[in-house]
């Protein structure tokens, strides 16, 4: 197979950024377009919301993710059920996505063990904190399905940054020799914390990389929720179809600081986030379904308030979680723990009386 | 029973184990169309295919980052590091995610991977292909670390690994892998994690070992005229048989632990910190260790310097005996 060079031009559908008109994306109805807003809606409330949350002491920091959710909602809408989801810290919460209740994630947040999911119950393996290091889980899961002959494929969310660490190189590079179905997805908002994408990479694009592995390249406006849908629906089309792994270069740029615990104001030019927050995602693809008649202020602020109220409750739940009990210290170490747990367990529960 | 050589042991371990388990596949670096270059997977691929004994790019990380997603996927891999110094690149995937991914779920999903290596000196190899690296492992949270010294244990232990549902890591004493030749049952064969093996019996000193340093302290028990020595095997480093450990210290009261690797925060401290915890009464001297040096491990020329040796052995049993 021959390797072509990859994409430069970034595809769009929703027409506002440049001029053109808008675009229909083949197979989309009313009701996908507006399951897919209430996905946008739903996790920009969760984003502001845990903001607040952090800000008022009820959960600890935070990775913000706002004017992301249009390239995570837009992936996962292009998944099947069975397909599973790799994610960073950056898309903690694209478990909601996949029913996960608000309470399990903003557990995880509260450091509580009630944030511990079972990833087979959603799909959604565990949120990976250290960079990159997730990549060969995911190809190694994507190549796993494929041996047992089962039709899954796996996506697996990473950054600009974690595109130089030697993790994304190996599971990108396995995922090519074994032909796994995977689709990478690197959502280049072009801020590693304070470090700028020209201090972490001389290639001109994200895209190119995938020449070097053999796959192909793609670059989406990653605040266009219909440009990712379709590419992911293009990449899962060849993973379902054995052609392997597709890189997808989401490109954005990082309007919020990286967490609650960072202050951009040291390294950011704050006119340019001005500038990149009126073109925010979830504005924009409610502009786009205003325009073609679909969305109007009633049926807006109804998904709003269903997201709220689901946020509320989510709150309340993971709050009304009994404290920890310290044996979790050793419960799930391991299937058969070793004998000094007990002996362990007995001296801790003693002395904390 | 037939006579094997240690890497023939795990070689029949392998043959055993996936043909039992379906879902037990082996991979790494040559481990297929070479059969490993110490030929530990030897006829692998021919008998159960390519996918179940696979030939990795050569990426240690990940390997070992496949092997959680494999698992994740319902397989039960096996992963070969080439050598014990070339696994370090491994350390990042398993103290990350191998030793935390199963409590990270709350217990609800398990990672029966095993990664096996060959591990130590002695065999005239270049820089990077002596090392013993067990304390990172068995320091490491989640995981369980076995290493045996026979070629019965080595099938035996690696076995169990592969049947366990936590991550093991296996270290093999590439030493022995060929010199030691043993009867070796037939057939399936576990020796379950955990049981320390009493290598030699006897009522003045307890000899502590594990890996290539039991056929050492053998050797230095043979040289010690009159001396009544005990060799405890420990083989399973984590979960550690601590019974055995102060059953043996407490009917001879003089402990000597041998340890090739380097001395600080080497394993031989752990079981030190153990006996001065729990046996000190029943201890009639200090614990003493015999250790590889806090050097890099030297090229090969002065390699024996380095290495624990007979000598250094029954110095230290006379010293304790003389105490």
């Amino acid at each position: 197979m021959a390797v072509l060079p990859a994409e430069r031009d970034l595809r769009r559908v929703i027409g506002d950024a440049d001029g053109a008109g808008d675009r229909e994306v083949d197979g989309l109805g009313e009701q996908e377009l507006l399951e897919l807003y209430r996905s946008l809606v739903l996790l920009r409330t969760y984003d502001e919301r845990s903001v607040v949350y952090h800000r008022q002491g009820r959960i600890g920091t935070y990775a913000i993710f706002w004017n992301h959710e249009a390239m995570q909602a837009g992936v996962v809408h292009a998944l099947d059920d069975e397909d599973w989801i790799f994610p960073s810290y950056r898309e903690s919460a694209i478990g909601l996505l996949r029913g996960m209740p608000p309470a399990t994630v903003l557990s995880w947040w509260r450091g509580h063990p009630a944030g511990w999911w079972n990833p087979d119950d959603y799909g959604v393996a565990s949120i990976c904190v250290p960079i990159a290091t997730h990549v060969p889980h995911a190809a190694g899961f994507a190549w796993g399905k494929k041996l047992k002959g089962e039709r899954a494929c796996a996506v697996a969310f990473f950054g600009d940054g974690a595109t130089s660490e030697g993790s994304f190189h190996e599971g990108a590079n396995f995922a090519a020799v074994t032909g796994a179905p995977l689709i990478l997805l690197c959502n280049n908002n072009q801020w590693a914390i304070s470090t700028p994408l020209e201090a972490q990479t001389r290639a001109e694009t994200l895209a190119d990389k995938a020449i070097g592995y053999g796959m192909p390249g793609v670059r989406v406006d990653g605040t266009d929720v219909l440009a990712v849908y379709e590419a992911a629906r293009e990449a899962v089309a060849r993973a379902r179809a054995g052609e392997g792994p597709t890189f997808i270069e989401a490109f954005s740029y990082r309007t919020a600081p990286h967490a609650t615990a960072d202050d951009q104001r040291a390294y950011i030019d704050l006119d340019r986030v001005e500038e990149e927050r009126k073109r925010e995602c979830v504005g924009r693809f409610g502009g786009y379904l205003r325009r073609a008649g679909i969305l109007h202020d009633d049926l807006a602020e109804s998904i709003r308030t269903e997201a709220a109220e689901a946020m509320r409750a989510g709150i309340a739940a993971a709050e009304a979680e009994p404290p920890a009990d310290v044996s979790l210290l050793f419960e799930h170490a391991y299937v058969d723990p070793p004998a000094s747990f007990d002996s362990d367990l007995e001296e801790l529960r003693r002395t904390l009386g | 029973m037939a006579e094997l050589s240690i890497v023939e042991a795990i070689n029949d371990a392998f043959h055993v184990e996936l043909a039992r388990d379906p879902s037990v596949m082996v991979m790494g670096e040559d481990v297929g169309r070479a059969g490993g270059v110490f030929r530990a997977t030897a006829g692998l691929r021919d008998k159960f295919g390519p996918d179940r004994c696979f030939d990795t790019p050569l990426a240690e990380a990940g390997i070992l980052g496949g092997a959680v997603g494999l698992c994740m996927a319902g397989w039960r891999p096996v992963c070969e590091m080439q050598y014990d110094a070339f696994s370090y690149p491994c350390l990042d995937q398993l103290i990350t995610h191998v030793g935390r991914y199963r409590w990270r779920t709350g217990g609800k999903m398990s990672f029966p991977l095993v990664i096996r290596m060959p591990y130590g000196g002695g065999v005239r190899a270049p820089e990077l292909h002596d090392d013993s690296p067990e304390t990172y492992y068995v320091h490491t949270p989640g995981v369980k670390v076995a290493i045996p010294s026979t070629p019965s244990d080595a099938k035996g232990l690696l076995s169990a690994a592969i049947r366990d549902p936590d991550p093991v890591v296996v270290l093999e004493p590439k030493l022995h892998y060929r010199t030691l030749r043993g009867d070796v049952p037939e057939g399936e064969h576990v020796v379950p994690l955990g049981k320390a093996r009493l290598a030699r019996e006897g009522d003045d000193v307890t000899l502590v070992a594990y890996g290539s340093m039991v056929p050492l302290c053998e050797l230095a028990a043979d040289a010690l005229e009159g001396v009544s020595v005990e060799i405890l095997d420990i083989r399973t480093l984590k979960p550690l048989d601590e019974d055995a450990l102060l059953a043996s210290a407490g009917k001879t009261g003089r402990v000597v632990i041998v340890q090739e690797a380097p001395r600080v925060c080497g394993f031989a401290a752990e079981l030190a910190a153990i006996l001065a915890e729990k046996a000190i009464l029943d201890l009639r001297g200090p614990v003493l260790r015999v250790t590889g040096y806090d050097v890099p491990y030297p090229y090969w020329q002065i390699e024996d310097a380095y290495m624990p040796s007979v000598e250094r052995v029954t110095a230290a049993v006379r010293k304790l005996l003389d105490f």
